[in-house]
């Protein structure tokens, strides 16, 4: 187990990497699609099916192919620096790997109140049947959310009229 | 459980720094985003192993993850519809030319 | 009579309807909105009196039990939080209050909002504001924030309600966004509603923290489970340490946390400098945000978290007195700055900072009661002054256009013509002599005027603040006890001030000479707040007073003191005193006495200064910059960057004046004189180390605010890189246990 999830990680964090580093912005479109894909079987690895399998759907399945849409039809209007950084880029990179590190340093001294025990095995049902019920209402305001935030997107990328 | 969880969450963070990096470096306003997808990967893996190693009972983890999707799509949904805008007023999509915000 | 109360959570609905209906539907049919807002309101206010009145007649019972209503709102961590509405005694009172003084100015703005002068004539189409709609849907939007406030059971609730009162009052502040002034220092509607909004959030931001705290200590918000007596005990009994200050009673950080919130709302000094620039916006939301409703809801958080503060008092007794301090110095210090200022609506801003004040020294010294009372009080009185006031203006300026149009030959001399280029409604120098004009308007604002001061035995404003002086007297706080009552002397001198300067004497302009009385929909709202500006108070006479006192019983003072002894603070009726109950009769007669004396008997002329300006000089003009608040802040319209900029830029500023006219000043007078004594001191001291010291502060301070500035680069990419470095310090901090 510990080697299938140390390569798997690795795989993700080489995608990951990938992604915010490939000049080319397609390039860099289809790394993210791989490190969502490693991220899917980390899921799996913790025995979230059913969240892996809403990952593919969603993350690679919707939001990538959105990106890759958005890259495409605008490509004419990205320069050939499209995937270039800018001028404080330094300063990021040590400020990212300062934060990991201090994150480790945190993660490694913290104690949590881990407890072994068995994934439920209606775990998909439950999930059903929690977010008709208790999570009813956060259920709803994410409905409410994807709706607003699709009309909005409509309304913001639509071309004004010239009569107004 | 042969894997601690804490490999989870340092994978988590590893992800979250990168994608975090790119949110910071990158010219591009897509290429950022795509920054700020990774980060909130990271969260979901948080989040996924927080539940199978602290409360595996009930399944608060894995619906917060699905909540996190949902406002990851409107996320997308909006920021790259904010960048088509974006470009036609300003004629750019380079995140350090956008600087609305100077007093 | 318990089914009534589940009337209770359906208060804030009506409006929250009508708003959504307007902007939604309605919006082109200016009336139709208007009429669906008023309706809107009224409903709640039956509403909100059935409930009330169903409390009232059944308080014995429900104080020790009282209603609360509340479903599962959102799963959280350790159990489920619960939204609903309670009614106490103080929702009850508040209640009866809110929703009628917000019917009263609904129906009040149904006539005030006309067509505004400032614009082009040629749009005007129907005599209406062409936002006129928009204008009732923000108004109801924010009838809803209040209602909800008030019925709320818990904290997260009131402070979500909190906000969307804020969100309305800076779109209601800025509801004129488009009128510029001739004067570029002249604050206008736009840059009145940024200032608004931004100075209460410094104040929101610490109320959150004190709710995040408080959530944090006990797992809970709301109001009845904190009250236990053994959550208190828990909170003052806990320690949570403060970098470089030393560990404090939970209780008293959390209540200072939360009095923070209360300050920015309530313009408390030192946050009290967006309240009277909030005049810019139209006069009934003046009266809406500014007197009956929105200030008070700071007013109201404190009221109602008093449990938290007394037990912070039992601790260490230092959130109470912060409270009484800022309180009593905010009623001073407001006050005097009332008497210096021209503008009629101005005075009244000031003057409900300063009231404000007075019901936070109250709360400061214990006087629970006392606070509640005026408050409720100072919302009926203060609402008529802020409408008469409205009618006032709107009366001048329909004068100013007949005289313009009337007499359109008429003056060409150089004053005039400046005159005719911008004309002041508001200011209270182009008035007098209005009480014929108008004499509606006239006597309502007296006799608010006369509430305000305290006009003995009659008035609603006299037994509420006498309750207050009452207080700080028999509990031994003399210090707050003068500045109280000097802040009443003051109180009562500069409304007369206003009354004899608008309504008395001759016109002494032509724009007032020609003043017409304003439509029955704005008189008669004035006529019923007049009513309750003297009546209402009778509620609150004490019991031991000759007459009136027995056969009336203080029904307010028994059920208010009852719920105090419910939430175990401490009440005792007070016992009949003498001291207080003359002072206050002498400083209110005393100051309108003096006001007469100064603006009464001989009345001011038309272009005459005031005569204060001659006998207070400097301190006049003093007072007329407001003590130079708004300069020391920076928020001057022409200089406008980042907060924290404007403030190294205003230190450099003053450490260079300091530089070059003190410290200089006293080095040169120095050197100057042992110059023959001590050449080679002043060579080797003076300029080496004392300028070079005095310098060097200067300079630093320069060089602070030059490289703040270039922080502010605009790029979303580099604050987040800034964000990151806190949030780096941050987690150093808490990992390495500092």
């Amino acid at each position: 187990m510990p080697m299938i999830f140390l390569f798997l990680a690795l795989l993700t964090v080489v995608m990951a990497i990938g992604t915010v580093t490939a000049r080319n912005l397609f390039h860099a479109a289809l790394f993210l699609v791989g490190a969502f894909f490693g991220v899917a079987t980390i899921y799996v690895l913790l025995e979230a099916e059913f969240l892996a399998v809403s990952q593919i759907i969603i993350y690679i399945g919707a939001i990538a192919t959105l990106i890759v849409f958005a890259i495409m039809l605008s490509r004419s209007m990205m320069g050939r620096e499209a995937g270039g950084y800018n001028r404080f880029w330094v300063a990021a990179a040590v400020g990212a790997a300062a934060l990991l590190a201090l994150l480790a340093w945190v993660l490694t001294t913290v104690p949590f109140p881990v407890v072994d025990q068995p994934v439920p095995a209606d775990a998909i049902s439950q999930i059903g049947a929690g977010l008709v019920g208790p999570y009813v209402i956060p259920f709803e305001v994410a409905s409410v959310l994807l709706v607003v935030a699709l009309i909005g997107a409509v309304m913001i990328a639509r071309e004004r009229h010239r009569q107004r | 459980m042969t894997i601690p969880l804490s490999w989870y969450l340092l994978l988590a963070a590893t992800l979250f720094c990168i994608g975090f990096f790119g949110v910071l470096s990158r010219r591009n306003a897509v290429a950022a985003l795509m920054g700020v997808e990774l980060m909130l990967n990271a969260v979901n893996i948080n989040l996924v192993g927080f539940w199978r190693y602290v409360r595996p009972a009930d399944l608060t983890g894995q619906i917060f993850a699905i909540f996190v999707l949902a406002v990851a799509a409107a996320e997308a949904a909006v920021g790259l519809a904010l960048m088509i805008a974006i470009y036609r007023t300003r004629r750019t999509i380079n995140v350090d030319e956008i600087d609305l915000l100077k007093g | 009579m318990t089914n009534v109360f589940n009337l209770t959570w359906l208060i804030p609905i009506p409006p929250l309807l009508a708003f959504f209906a307007i902007i939604l539907f309605t919006n082109p049919h200016k009336r139709l909105s208007s009429n669906l807002a008023i309706g809107a309101v009224a409903l709640s206010w039956v509403m909100s009196w059935l409930v009330a009145f169903a409390y009232f007649g059944n308080w014995h019972v429900l104080v020790e039990e009282p209603f609360a209503l509340s479903l599962p709102w959102l799963p959280t961590g350790t159990g489920v939080f619960r939204m609903g509405v309670a009614v106490d005694a103080v929702t009850a009172v508040m209640l009866f209050m809110v929703g009628f003084v917000l019917t009263m100015i609904f129906i009040y703005s149904h006539g005030y909002m006309t067509f505004p002068g400032y614009l082009d004539p040629a749009l005007n189409t129907d005599g209406l504001d062409p936002r006129y709609s928009r204008f009732f849907a923000y108004i109801s939007l924010f009838a809803t924030g209040m209602l909800g406030l008030v019925v709320a059971d818990n904290l997260l609730m009131l402070f979500v309600f909190w906000e969307i009162m804020g969100l309305c009052s800076y779109l209601l502040i800025g509801f004129w966004f488009d009128k510029t002034y001739p004067d570029p220092n002249q604050i206008t509607p736009k840059q009145a509603g940024l200032k608004a909004f931004l100075t209460t959030r410094i104040g929101d931001v610490l109320l959150m923290i004190g709710l995040l705290l408080l959530f944090i200590m006990t797992g809970e918000l709301n109001f009845q489970a904190i009250f236990k007596p053994e959550v208190l005990e828990h909170l003052a009994e806990s320690h949570l340490a403060i970098p470089f200050l030393g560990a404090f009673s939970a209780a008293v950080v959390i209540a200072i946390f939360i009095f923070w919130g209360a300050i920015g709302k309530s313009a408390q000094f030192p946050l009290h400098v967006w309240l009277p620039d909030a005049m810019e916006g139209p006069t009934p939301v003046s009266a809406l945000i500014h007197a009956a409703t929105m200030v008070s809801a700071g007013v109201y958080l404190i009221i109602r978290m008093q449990p938290l503060f007394a037990a912070a008092h039992h601790g260490e007794n230092g959130a109470m007195l912060f409270v009484a301090f800022i309180g009593a110095f905010t009623a001073l210090f407001a006050a005097t700055i009332a008497l210096a200022q021209n503008d009629i609506k101005k005075v009244l801003a000031y003057s409900t900072v300063s009231q404000l004040g007075y019901m936070f020294a109250a709360l400061g010294i214990g006087a629970w009661v006392a606070a509640t009372f005026h408050l409720i009080m100072h919302a009926f009185f203060k609402a008529l002054l802020f409408l008469g006031s409205g009618s006032v203006i709107h009366g001048v300026e329909h004068g100013h256009h007949h005289a313009q149009h009337g007499h359109g030959e008429h003056g060409h001399g150089h004053h005039d013509e400046h005159h005719e280029a911008y004309f002041d409604p508001q200011d209270m120098r182009n008035m007098g002599g209005l009480l014929r004009r108008m004499p509606a308007t006239g006597w309502t604002f007296i006799i608010g005027a006369a509430a305000l001061s305290g006009f003995p035995l009659v008035t609603a404003g006299f037994w509420s603040k006498d309750e207050i002086l009452a207080d700080a007297w028999y509990t031994g706080h003399t210090l707050v006890f003068w500045t109280l009552a000097a802040a009443a002397l003051l109180t009562a001198f500069y409304s007369f001030r206003q009354v004899f300067m608008t309504f008395f004497g001759k016109p002494r302009t032509e724009a007032a000479a020609h003043a017409v009385e304003s439509t029955r929909s704005m008189t008669v709202p004035l006529m019923i707040l007049a009513v309750f500006a003297i009546a209402a108070g009778w509620v609150g006479i004490p019991e031991w007073f000759p007459g009136v006192g027995a056969i009336l019983g203080n029904p307010l003072g028994t059920m208010l003191g009852a719920q105090a002894e419910a939430y175990h603070l401490h009440h005792k009726p007070l016992p009949p005193q003498s001291v207080p109950l003359l002072v206050s009769i002498v400083v209110s007669l005393g100051g309108i006495f003096l006001a007469w004396l100064v603006y009464g008997r001989k009345p001011l002329e038309a272009g005459q200064p005031d005569p204060l300006e001659r006998w207070l000089g400097p301190i006049y003009t003093v007072l007329r910059h407001k003590y130079y608040f708004d300069e020391l802040y920076g928020s001057l319209p022409n200089v406008r960057p980042a907060l924290i900029l404007r403030f190294a830029l205003w230190l450099t500023a003053v450490l260079r004046a300091f530089d070059t006219y003190v410290i200089d000043g006293i080095v040169n007078a120095v050197g100057n004189f042992g110059r023959r004594f001590a050449r080679a001191l002043r060579l080797f001291f003076d300029e080496l180390f004392v300028d070079g010291a005095v310098n060097g502060t200067g300079f630093v301070a320069q060089v602070a605010g030059s490289v703040l500035r270039l922080v502010q680069t605009g790029q979303v990419q580099f604050y987040l890189l800034i964000v990151l470095l806190g949030v780096l310090a941050f987690l150093a901090f808490v990992q390495l246990g500092l």
